[in-house]
């Protein structure tokens, strides 16, 4: 009898000593992954700094200053890159504000319920068709309807403004910096209106009841009630969707030209920082022209984290579960 | 005009503005995908499925070394991205949930969710492809865990934090380790919403296209061999679309139609499984 208990006793013993080594296990593995994902965003930084090295302390500061891109004298400069990338994600966001604004109010506010959710559906389905779709359409379909009906009118317009005309005159080549800002647009669009719809939603029902109890129309009740309560919100989401015009490829790279030039006229060819990567690497022949390439890389990253950090920051105070959709 | 009457307008042409905004981004879908599948049914017949991609000049040829490179890199890096982002949410879910550390990961998590896909790439190829010595399938794969991680981190703790804490107590009540209450009751209970997250990672590695570029690069041939570069659909389409052969242009289109067909198709899985798990989540 006491040898059994003594036989069960070790046993629970055996059994409680597994159960707290897979406990260490299981948790100390979980930790270890977690670990990993701080582990990849720092070994992203090393890596890129170390390839791009090389480049950084030939050419020097003069590497942001230079617009000379040329692989034959090996010399190389990222101004009109980083000109094309800002120029574009700026022009993307201008059209894709207001629309995304639209979309956001239409979903939150006005449509019935019965539309709500298939026009929601729809346009998160737009955010996940992958961006080379966009590039092989806005190639093929967008560049030419702009350069037959929309560029000449735009250079016939606002070309003969003065100021501003400028910025449209040139020949008409459909691709080009232009195109490349409203595909992106486009792009981004999905994105942005998913947040502030999201961000809406997060508004207490009982503060746009206040502001309709007190007579003012749905469009007072967005503006003075549902937007200044959102505004982290919104500001977040459209950080957000600027990383993502900054650092976006493919969409870009049909489209731009690829031209290493700043040009004045906004319908002229140009590039960006990621069309360039995209384009050049597997091309790049000698070890200075890969490495300014990769330092390429590091601007692109320097500029996108610390956008997309900001947004993270501004949407971090709001409940995680209300966006569900970034 | 009275006051009242500004007031009204003002309120009808900003509503009418919001209805015309979402009225364009609906055209803009449509458009684009309408032109796919004009463009890219046009080119479906069985050779696509059963033919290598034809080389310069050739009239005839399909996509099979592509699609087959496209699978076999999207299952590895699901492979390997999956299991390190299900732990990796585990743990911001469960054993560091208020911790500091949880905190710090949890917003680079966040931010790595939204980098641009071209510079994983570049660190790829810094990591892999330079020590190899050479593009392959492998370092591709390698790239699209990297990018799949986060998302699936972030799914599987959002879903994990779903499962009532009740559940949870009852289990630790009984005598279990947290590991067990995790493995037996947190992820089963959690089990659609996980399975949401490995979804919406797979449709989201399956159409990059970036990172591919100087890691898996392209193969005109059919190749299994990891260590060797393989042909993909994204770099097809990359390659193709931008040619002036007639064929190649017809065959991007058709690798387009098929990734997208693809995507979406996940797309609306993953949705249809998230209705499920919560009442919530019936919302969208």
């Amino acid at each position: 009898m006491n040898e059994m208990a003594a036989v069960g006793g070790t046993r629970a013993a055996r059994h409680a000593a597994t159960q707290r080594l897979l406990e260490r296990v299981f948790g100390g593995t979980t930790l270890a992954m977690a670990l990993l994902v701080l582990l990849v965003l720092g070994g992203v930084a090393v890596s890129l700094l170390r390839g791009a090295w090389p480049a950084l302390s030939h050419f020097k500061l003069a590497f942001l200053t230079r617009e000379i891109w040329n692989p034959v004298t090996d010399e190389y400069g990222a101004l009109a890159a980083i000109y094309g990338t800002l120029v574009t994600s700026a022009i993307a966001m201008v059209l894709a504000l207001p629309v995304s604004f639209g979309i956001a109010v239409f979903l939150t506010e006005l449509a019935p319920n019965w539309l709500k959710r298939p026009v929601g559906v729809a346009i998160e389905l737009l955010a996940a068709v992958p961006s080379i779709i966009f590039g092989v359409w806005g190639l093929f379909v967008f560049a030419p309807i702009l350069q037959d009906t929309v560029q000449p009118w735009m250079m016939d317009t606002l070309g003969a403004l003065p100021g501003v005309g400028m910025l449209f005159q040139g020949p008409p080549a459909g691709i080009g910096v232009l195109t490349a800002g409203i595909v992106l647009a486009i792009m981004i669009v999905p994105f942005i209106s998913s947040v502030m719809r999201d961000v809406f939603e997060t508004v207490p029902d009982v503060l746009k009841e206040s502001g309709y109890g007190l007579g003012a129309t749905t469009w007072e009740v967005i503006w003075n009630v549902v937007v200044p309560h959102s505004r982290t919100g919104i500001v977040g989401g459209c950080m957000l969707g600027l990383g993502r015009a900054l650092g976006e490829t493919m969409a870009v790279t049909f489209v731009i030209g690829n031209a290493h030039d700043i040009a004045t006229s906004l319908l002229a060819p140009g590039t960006s920082i990621s069309a360039t990567i995209a384009n050049e690497f597997t091309e790049a022949t000698t070890a200075l022209y890969r490495s300014s390439l990769i330092a390429l890389g590091v601007l692109l990253f320097i500029i996108t984290f610390s956008v997309i950090a900001a947004a993270r920051l501004m949407l971090m105070r709001l409940d995680r579960r209300a966006l569900s959709s970034v | 005009m009275s006051r009242r009457t500004i007031r009204k307008l003002t309120n009808l042409v900003a509503l009418g503005l919001s209805a015309c905004a979402t009225a364009i981004g609906l055209v803009f879908l449509g458009a684009i995908l309408w032109t796919l599948f004009k463009q890219g049914l046009s080119g479906f017949s069985l050779s696509l499925f059963t033919q290598m991609t034809p080389p310069p000049g050739a009239t005839t040829g399909g996509l099979l070394n592509a699609i087959y490179g496209s699978f076999v890199m999207t299952l590895l890096g699901i492979l390997m991205g999956g299991p390190i982002g299900l732990l990796a949410g585990t743990y911001l879910a469960e054993y560091g949930r208020n911790t500091r550390l949880a905190s710090v990961i949890r917003f680079i998590n966040d931010v790595l969710l939204s980098a641009p896909s071209i510079i994983i790439g570049l660190f790829v190829y810094e990591l892999v492809v330079v020590p190899m010595g050479n593009f392959s399938a492998l370092s591709g794969a390698v790239a699209l865990a990297i990018i799949s991680m986060p998302v699936i981190v972030r799914t599987t703790e959002d879903m994990l934090n779903l499962v009532p804490q009740g559940m949870k107590d009852a289990s630790t009540a009984l005598g279990a380790y947290p590991w067990r209450t995790i493995t037996s009751i947190a992820y089963p209970a959690a089990r659609s919403g996980m399975v949401t997250g490995l979804l919406l990672a797979v449709a989201r590695i399956s159409g990059e296209s970036a990172p591919l570029l100087f890691t898996a690069l392209n193969n005109q041939f059919w190749s299994t061999n990891l260590g060797a570069p393989i042909a993909n659909l994204p770099v097809v389409i990359f390659t193709f679309a931008e040619s002036s052969y007639q064929n190649w242009i017809q065959l991007a289109w058709s690798a387009a139609l098929l990734i997208t067909l693809a995507i979406l198709l996940l797309s609306i899985i993953a949705r249809v499984l998230v209705s499920r798990m919560s009442p919530g989540g019936a919302r969208r």
